[in-house]
């Protein structure tokens, strides 16, 4: 069984058609990546794979291991392995970064059933991850993203994801705001969580955080759908020749 | 056309003025503390209860709420002190030299008065009454910046017994005061309490003060407590709102602060059915540094009411005034926090700010900061907000696994914190938030 279909999604925000008709499958251990202008609905697909207020799922389904999550609450499908990388993750002021991690850990971990981790267990995995991903232990003890630079708030969020051992992870333009030392940080850290398990859904606007997460599949999504599927020497092709070509394909 | 007129008195105000007149002669002290108590009543008999139309209670409607008034509590009998032995004790991880008043009197067979650090006088207000202390009647409600205040008024007529607290100049007390009001019984009454402290000049000390009560019953407290602080002193005062939910508490706090002084103010309000914190206080010092905030959290029809007026009478002096509310159910809170800059208070810093996080649709809060400055070379503003949580914040937290209430708490508690941290002693802030938990538990 597939880990994710998506079948002909149509969604609208505010009464306005954002996608129209979106088909994407995708297996266990892949790598996916989509690719698009901006205002194609790339980040809407995002956030309606999270489950985001405000969208209306006007047509279509999405189904995780065959069983649709259009009704599950945001905290039920993080508990069922989705799991999406922010492209802007929000601040919040007095919530420190340890305490939003084991909370959020343990609220997961509870609602598959399993125990919560053990503080010395906790700490140990939190500092392991962290230290891989140069992340100060200092900031651990801030709030969450608070004062953090545009990379840190990236590394913040493999972090998030290293330890929530999703199975699937959305990527929203992770790249966006990065400078080259600190996408390799942060690709290396998602490159570590490639297993048979896991699925990758990566969204960019550029190439070159392809050269260093390597997809299987890329997409190019124009107006709402998957126009072109190919593989990764897509993405080459879209950095050489830009989306022009693909606008007219969506109409 | 000046005709006076005169409002019929309510079943509250006739029922104090019954209760006053059947128990005066009872009322702790003669000669010159009964002067004092026949000229505050003569005040409250002109003007009665506080009202809507009078500006600083037009939100908060003495008049209205108090249906009627109670009889004045008795004194505590074994039975009553018993069950108040645990009064406070919710705070004992503060490690506080715990001084407890059950209905309104001093009960030192329940307070900690062992080994007091040198410096330090514990004492009662009843008995100082009695005595006719002249160090006490010296400062008893002269110099109060309150003294037309209502409830203040009230509460000198019928004040009964309270701390009397002196600490000596250039002692520090690191143990904290924890002024423990409890109201023990099951029956509605009514409790006038009264404290004075006085902190000597670079002296140190935190005081607590806290008031519980059962739930249930509608009783009405009014405590007023007198404070001041020496020049070069650094204190703390953490008052605990955490009265039944049918009480009416109205609380007043009339500080007249020295030169050079460090002071820290908080009021936590969490219980009682209508709740009233008055802050009265003057920098008569320059040089001094005020920082006053607090924090409420309100449910069902919960109407707490947080009113300060703060007055920079000299020079170079810096305050800053934060209340932070969080508002469920039908509860209602309010703010009203006036700067007043004198004109020779020139290089006043004063910055006041209210927020409230309202949690759902019959939430209510109404914020009336004011500044009243006299000066032209001062820095002051203030700022006021009010709104729902923010639901990106929310969101993001739930695509982390976090159920809604879970997610809902974590924002709770930040926004509250912000307040709690500016409490310098780390156990107290502790306690605080562990309460303020316990509540967002209980919202289920």
């Amino acid at each position: 069984m597939s880990l994710l279909q998506i079948k002909n999604l149509h969604v609208e925000i505010d009464g306005k058609k954002i996608l129209n008709g979106l088909d994407l499958t995708i297996e266990k251990g892949t790598v996916h990546a989509i690719m698009g202008p901006n205002g194609s609905g790339k980040s809407t697909l995002a956030y309606v794979l999270a489950g985001k207020a405000d969208y209306e799922v006007t047509e279509g389904d999405v189904l995780l291991d065959g069983r649709s999550i259009l009704d599950m609450a945001p905290d039920e499908r993080a508990a069922k392995g989705l799991f999406l990388a922010f492209q802007y993750p929000v601040e919040i002021p007095g919530v420190a970064t340890m305490t939003f991690l084991r909370t959020a850990v343990n609220a997961q971990r509870k609602k598959r059933g399993e125990g919560e981790y053990s503080t010395p267990d906790f700490l140990k995995k939190v500092r392991e991850a962290a230290a891989k991903l140069e992340i100060d232990p200092d900031m651990l003890k801030r709030s969450v993203n608070v004062g953090f630079s545009g990379g840190e708030k990236k590394r913040a969020e493999i972090l998030q994801m290293t330890m929530f051992e999703p199975r699937l992870a959305v990527l929203d333009e992770t790249d966006s705001g990065l400078d080259i030392d600190a996408l390799k940080v942060v690709s290396e850290g998602v490159n570590r969580l490639r297993s048979p398990e896991r699925a990758f859904l990566v969204i960019t606007h550029y190439q070159r955080l392809l050269d260093h997460i390597v997809p299987d599949v890329v997409h190019v999504m124009s107006r709402g759908r998957i126009v072109k599927t190919g593989g990764k020497e897509l993405a080459l092709e879209l950095e050489a020749r830009g989306y022009a070509q693909y606008a007219e394909a969506a109409e | 056309m000046n005709a006076e007129v005169r409002q019929i008195r309510t079943v509250a105000e006739q029922g104090l003025l019954d209760s006053y007149l059947a128990s005066k002669a009872k009322l702790p002290g003669a000669g010159d503390v009964m002067a004092l108590r026949e000229a505050a009543f003569k005040v409250f008999e002109q003007q009665g209860l506080p009202h809507r139309r009078i500006e600083e209670w037009k939100y908060t409607d003495l008049r209205a709420v108090m249906r009627d008034s109670k009889p004045l509590a008795l004194p505590p009998d074994a039975k009553a002190k018993s069950r108040a032995k645990d009064a406070g004790q919710w705070l004992a991880a503060v490690g506080a030299r715990r001084i407890v008043f059950v209905d309104g009197v001093f009960a030192p067979d329940l307070s900690d008065l062992s080994a007091l650090e040198k410096g330090l006088t514990i004492g009662s207000l009843a008995d100082a009454l009695a005595k006719a202390d002249p160090h006490v009647l010296k400062i008893l409600g002269r110099a109060s910046p309150a003294k037309d205040d209502p409830a203040v008024t009230l509460n000198t007529a019928f004040m009964g017994d309270g701390a009397v607290i002196r600490v000596a100049d250039s002692a520090v007390i690191d143990k904290p005061l924890h002024l423990a009001f409890v109201t023990s019984g099951d029956k509605a009454v009514s409790i006038f309490a009264r404290s004075l402290v006085m902190i000597g000049k670079g002296a140190k000390a935190t005081l607590i003060e806290s008031h519980e009560g059962p739930a249930g019953i509608e009783y009405q407290v009014n405590h007023a407590l007198e404070l001041s602080v020496g020049d070069e002193a650094q204190f703390d005062h953490i008052k605990i709102a955490h009265e039944g939910d049918k009480a009416i508490h109205v609380g007043t706090l009339i500080a007249d602060i020295g030169a050079k002084a460090r002071i820290g103010d908080f009021t936590f309000t969490t219980g009682g059915a209508v709740v009233r914190n008055q802050i009265f206080m003057r920098l008569g010092g320059q040089e001094t540094n005020a920082n006053i905030s607090g924090a409420s959290l309100l449910r069902a029809r919960q109407h707490a009411d947080n009113t300060l007026v703060i007055d920079h009478a000299v020079p170079h002096c810096t305050s800053r005034e934060t209340f932070k509310s969080v508002v469920d159910d039908e509860a209602r809170s309010v703010f009203q926090g006036k700067i007043i800059v004198r004109p020779d208070a020139q290089k006043t810093d004063g910055k006041m700010a209210t927020h409230a996080l309202l949690l759902s649709e019959g939430a209510e809060a109404d914020a009336k900061p004011e500044l009243e400055i006299f000066a032209d070379d001062v820095v002051c503003g203030h700022g006021a907000t009010a709104g729902a949580l923010d639901e990106d914040l929310l969101f993001y937290l739930k695509a982390r696994g976090i159920p809604p209430k879970e997610a809902e708490a974590l924002l709770i508690q930040a926004f509250i914190g912000a307040a709690v941290e500016t409490i310098a002693n780390e156990a107290l802030r502790e306690a605080l938030m562990s309460e303020a938990e316990r509540w967002l538990a209980a919202r289920g």
